[in-house]
């Protein structure tokens, strides 16, 4: 990390005030300079500035898959060779179906798995039908794998990274 | 739930942007009016179908520690431990999942080094262990997630 990924106060500030949403206002950043204090170009500067240094990885909309209709969502794991983990992971992150992929530690003997994919289908029958695809895609190096279903949510509070202080 | 709708949706989940009317911009984009896209989102917030609209941040990025992590309790405990658990503010989500290892949440805390405390903190608490389980390498985030009419 450098010097310049290091959020200052009035980038502190921005993201505060925006992690909740954006406003849905016809200039929502002129809306949130009149709240913070600056010009609105300011807060586009600076918007703009943590896009560009991943910061914001991007400004959109984050569908609800529960909500739309994708009840299913399982989320598989495999254990796959240490020194395939990274193509695998490629492989995987590649389908459509798949939101989120990541190399994670295994915690032997417990838990053998260092690769985790986030599988969204209508149900769970989809769900196993996808993992299937990716068993097939990974072939010999997919040694072994479980998905996991989730039962019931237990908390679910918006990615609060920044409090107020 | 139109085709406007998961046009919308569609489009959106590819990026939004930063000028004076962003909103008139991409309602251009869908032959509506920048009143109607705002009433759109509005409604599609309100009734859960999309569950943000705005910045996603990069918690790493931003300085901050973020980990999932995984317990194992018994049935005959595992109310008290959720409760226990849920408790702790740096714990953004957390799910029941039908596994040995039955408890998966993410915490996401306002240093890295925060994450190490925080795990110490909800062993002590609860007295089960916590299996850490930081991302070592990131392949996609964020679907591409096509909504198709029926």
């Amino acid at each position: 990390m450098t010097d310049t990924d290091i959020l200052d106060e009035l980038d502190r500030r921005i993201v505060v005030a925006t992690q909740a949403g954006l406003p849905l206002v016809p200039e929502p950043y002129q809306h949130l300079a009149q709240e913070i204090g600056v010009t609105a170009g300011e807060i586009m500067r600076r918007m703009q500035r943590m896009l560009e240094s991943g910061v914001i990885r991007r400004i959109g909309a984050v569908p609800n898959h529960y909500t739309l209709g994708f009840r299913g969502n399982g989320m598989s794991v495999w254990d796959v060779p240490d020194e395939q983990v990274t193509r695998c992971g490629r492989l995987i992150g590649d389908l459509d179906f798949v939101s989120h992929a990541y190399h994670r530690p295994r915690h032997l003997p417990e838990w053998p798995y260092n690769l985790f994919a986030m599988v969204h289908g209508r149900d769970r029958t989809e769900v196993e039908q996808k993992v299937e695809i990716i068993a097939g895609l990974l072939g010999e190096h997919g040694r072994a794998y479980e998905i996991l279903f989730s039962k019931q949510i237990l908390k679910k509070t918006g990615l609060r990274i920044m409090g107020e202080r | 739930m139109d085709s406007i709708d998961r046009a919308i949706i569609n489009r959106l989940q590819d990026g939004f942007p930063i000028c004076d009317h962003p909103y008139a911009n991409m309602a251009a984009q869908f032959g509506i009016e920048e009143s109607e896209l705002l009433q759109r989102l509005e409604r599609m917030l309100e009734k859960n179908q999309l569950s943000r609209f705005g910045p996603m941040f990069n918690a790493v990025k931003m300085g901050g520690g973020l980990s999932l992590c995984a317990m194992q309790i018994p049935d005959a405990d595992f109310d008290r431990i959720a409760e226990q658990v849920n408790a702790f503010p740096e714990v953004a989500h957390n799910y029941a999942r039908d596994h040995r290892l039955n408890m998966w949440f993410v915490l996401a805390t306002e240093t890295p080094q925060r994450i190490a405390q925080v795990l110490a903190g909800i062993e002590q608490v609860t007295g089960y262990p916590v299996y850490n389980m930081p991302k070592k390498e990131e392949f996609f985030v964020g679907l591409k997630f096509e909504i198709r009419s029926g």
